[in-house]
């Protein structure tokens, strides 16, 4: 009976110190060290460039290279101006609607998935039925569905319905354009994952806990409530971090629900792309642009990020 | 309060053909504390978790009070259970953990504080109300699951092994709290051990159970007094019974080369069966045989201090050590035997204990 889990008043002493003290040392050897902060400095430099250039006049930019910044320096908000608000040169409107129109995809699209697969995750690890074992396999055989095979069919689906022959089994939806298309399908395609990264999570809360709850008189909604859905809030957070990072960088699945274009439902990603072919040449805006759409997962991910860590470990590491 | 019945309580695992627990029979009373006690596989925990409603019944009927509760969930038996790792609820503060079974029963927050903080009271928890259950120790923590259990005031509580976390010095003195603790409440508790001296000094009636199957329920005093078998025998008092089969005499058995006189009945009944019988002595029913007094020949092995007592395990002349159980003896710890020597046991006649060498069974001595 000694079921031991993350967080949870283990009886003995867990055996996580000893795997975090390997890690620990790994890494932190001076070579290992030094091969880190390269690799760390090699992936920031374009991005450095690019805040760089996002920030400098439109002169400038045409005129040189980013690192001149460093002999002449001058700096200008004016690009972040044009690009979110004004409109100005092609840029009709600005990007703001846009972005507007990306939290509404991303903030539903992780939200329905995580709601959805977490109470999924727990009845498949707690709730004894029969099938469940199946069940729990047929869920993340889907993983290996690639998502472009389901683009066009469910296109059609959120258009015309469902019908064999003559036979109609779903009327016309007409959702095409909305906003529902999008998180539907975001919300089905993150399943598989997230039920089999939460469920390999919850499952491994001590029993014990499980049990002193039903004792207590919490029922099975209760139960995930007050007890599962506090403590798995580590790997809940990992997911979250993804599936919006996903969702927020996502062309493929906007292109096709969404469109392009339309100020009214198109995010972000669809309006930067259709810019580098109308703009390729405003360095300035486009630079600009780009760093508006990287803001927000930075934001997510830094706030996060310690459930992150701990999220990714949880599954690995007993402890 | 209430008193537990099991009645030909029956739990067979899916898959496996032996039963785990096997038509138990137990009758509980109100207010009384029972020690379920056994190795381990033994089927204890498997009962106080089928009376606590985490395991079925695969047949036969628990009640509580004169409620069948068979088919009940768990929150309907009003029960509380304290478990082995504590259970605690990691992101509740102490006095949420002990708060929580009153709040999902719907009871009023000043009510839950008054009676979070009576129990708090009562455990010596007050200090540690806001704090989270991994900056306690061990002992609060188990102090908290008990508390946690008792805030709920039910009818039946349920111990599996609360103390096997502790450390020895601490699992003592907890022990004699959770005793007088459940005398001073005076509810019907079931308490789980694998340790027969928490069995011995906790309970006021220990039931024995083996491979599912219950071996003798009763005080302490006469389980150690008049074990029903050999399991028993052996499993009830440290060091443990010396039990072994020695040839049957017309009056008794022989014991090296000395006869021990058994009760006339026992000695018919153990002849019907062979030529052998079953006797166990305990270890402090033995006297050294002074000087030209009849006694069984000792070779002593090991010596054992134990400070207040010493204790000799030795074997008889031309058996194998290593082979055969040790025969022990409780001797005076400031005698001067040591390893090699070979003493003179005297048994004492009326603290033998004569069992069927074919069933395990005890026969009868009066």
């Amino acid at each position: 009976m000694s079921v031991e889990a993350p967080e949870v008043i283990p009886a003995s002493a867990p055996s996580r110190q000893p795997a975090v003290t390997a890690i620990r040392r790994t890494f932190s050897s001076r070579l290992a060290a030094g091969f880190v902060v390269a690799l760390t400095v090699l992936w920031t430099i374009p991005t450095f460039g690019l805040l760089v250039t996002s920030l400098r006049p439109q002169a400038d930019v045409t005129g040189s290279g980013w690192w001149n910044v460093f002999l002449h320096p001058s700096f200008t908000l004016d690009n972040y101006k044009t690009v979110l608000v004004s409109g100005g040169y092609n840029v009709s409107g600005g990007l703001l609607p846009y972005f507007v129109n990306s939290l509404v995809i991303s903030i539903p699209g992780t939200l329905f998935p995580l709601a959805i697969a977490s109470m999924a995750a727990y009845a498949l690890a707690w709730v004894p039925f029969r099938g469940s074992n199946v069940l729990f396999f047929t869920i993340f055989a889907l993983q290996v569905v690639p998502l472009q095979l389901a683009l066009l069919p469910l296109l059609q689906f959120f258009n015309l319905g469902l019908s064999i022959g003559p036979l109609t089994i779903v009327p016309a939806l007409h959702l095409g354009g909305t906003f529902f298309t999008v998180w539907i399908a975001h919300t089905m395609f993150a399943m598989p994952l997230a039920i089999f990264l939460l469920h390999n999570f919850i499952a491994q809360l001590p029993r014990d806990v499980m049990e002193a709850a039903t004792v207590d008189g919490a029922n099975f909604f209760l139960t995930f409530r007050r007890i599962v859905l506090p403590l798995s809030m580590p790997s809940i957070a990992a997911f979250a971090i993804f599936q919006f990072l996903w969702v927020w960088n996502d062309l493929l699945v906007a292109l096709t629900f969404v469109g392009g274009g339309q100020a009214t439902v198109a995010p972000l990603t669809a309006r930067l792309s259709q810019l580098t072919g109308s703009l390729g040449a405003r360095w300035d805006l486009l630079t600009a642009g780009a760093f508006v759409s990287i803001v927000v997962p930075l934001i997510v991910f830094f706030s996060l990020q310690r459930f992150f860590v701990r999220g990714l470990l949880a599954g690995s590491v007993k402890g | 309060m209430a008193s537990v019945t099991f009645d030909r309580a029956t739990r067979i695992y899916p898959g496996s053909e032996h039963p785990a627990v096997d038509k138990l029979d137990l009758q509980i009373q109100d207010g009384e504390f029972l020690v379920l006690v056994g190795p381990s596989g033994c089927g204890k925990s498997t009962s106080l978790r089928m009376l606590a409603g985490l395991e079925e019944c695969s047949e036969g009927r628990i009640l509580i009070g004169d409620r069948d509760v068979t088919r009940l969930q768990p929150k309907d038996r009003d029960i509380a259970m304290v478990f082995q790792n504590y259970a605690l609820y990691p992101h509740m503060s102490v006095a949420e953990n002990m708060a929580f079974a009153l709040k999902i029963a719907g009871v009023a927050k000043d009510e839950r504080d008054k009676r979070v903080r009576d129990a708090a009271k009562l455990l010596d928890l007050e200090p540690y109300l806001d704090r989270k259950p991994k900056a306690l120790s061990g002992g609060q923590r188990q102090r908290v699951a008990m508390g946690r259990a008792i805030v709920r005031e039910p009818r039946v509580f349920l111990m599996d092994e609360p103390l096997s976390n502790l450390d020895a010095k601490l699992r003592v003195s907890t022990r004699t709290q959770i005793a007088s603790l459940q005398r001073r409440l005076g509810i019907t508790t079931v308490y789980v051990t694998h340790d027969q001296v928490e069995a011995m000094t906790m309970g006021d009636r220990v039931a024995v159970l083996k491979d599912g199957v219950l071996q003798q329920c009763d005080t302490p005093r006469h389980l150690y007094d008049r074990p029903n078998n050999v399991f028993v025998a052996g499993f009830i008092g440290s060091p443990a019974m010396n039990i072994r089969d020695f040839p049957l005499t017309q009056n008794g058995a022989m014991v090296g080369d000395t006869e021990i006189p058994l009760h006339r009945e026992a000695v018919a009944m153990a002849g019907r069966e062979g030529n052998t019988v079953t006797v166990g002595f305990r270890p402090e029913d033995v006297d050294l045989a002074g000087d030209g007094q009849p006694g069984v020949p000792v070779e002593v092995d090991v010596i054992e201090e134990l400070g207040s007592d010493a204790f000799l395990y030795g074997h008889l002349p031309g058996a194998n050590p290593l082979e055969d159980s040790p025969i022990i003896a409780r001797i005076d710890p400031r005698s001067t035997i040591k390893r090699g020597d070979t003493v003179h046991l005297a048994i004492r006649p009326h603290h033998v204990h004569a069992f069927s060498p074919t069933s395990g069974e005890r026969l009868p001595d009066a």
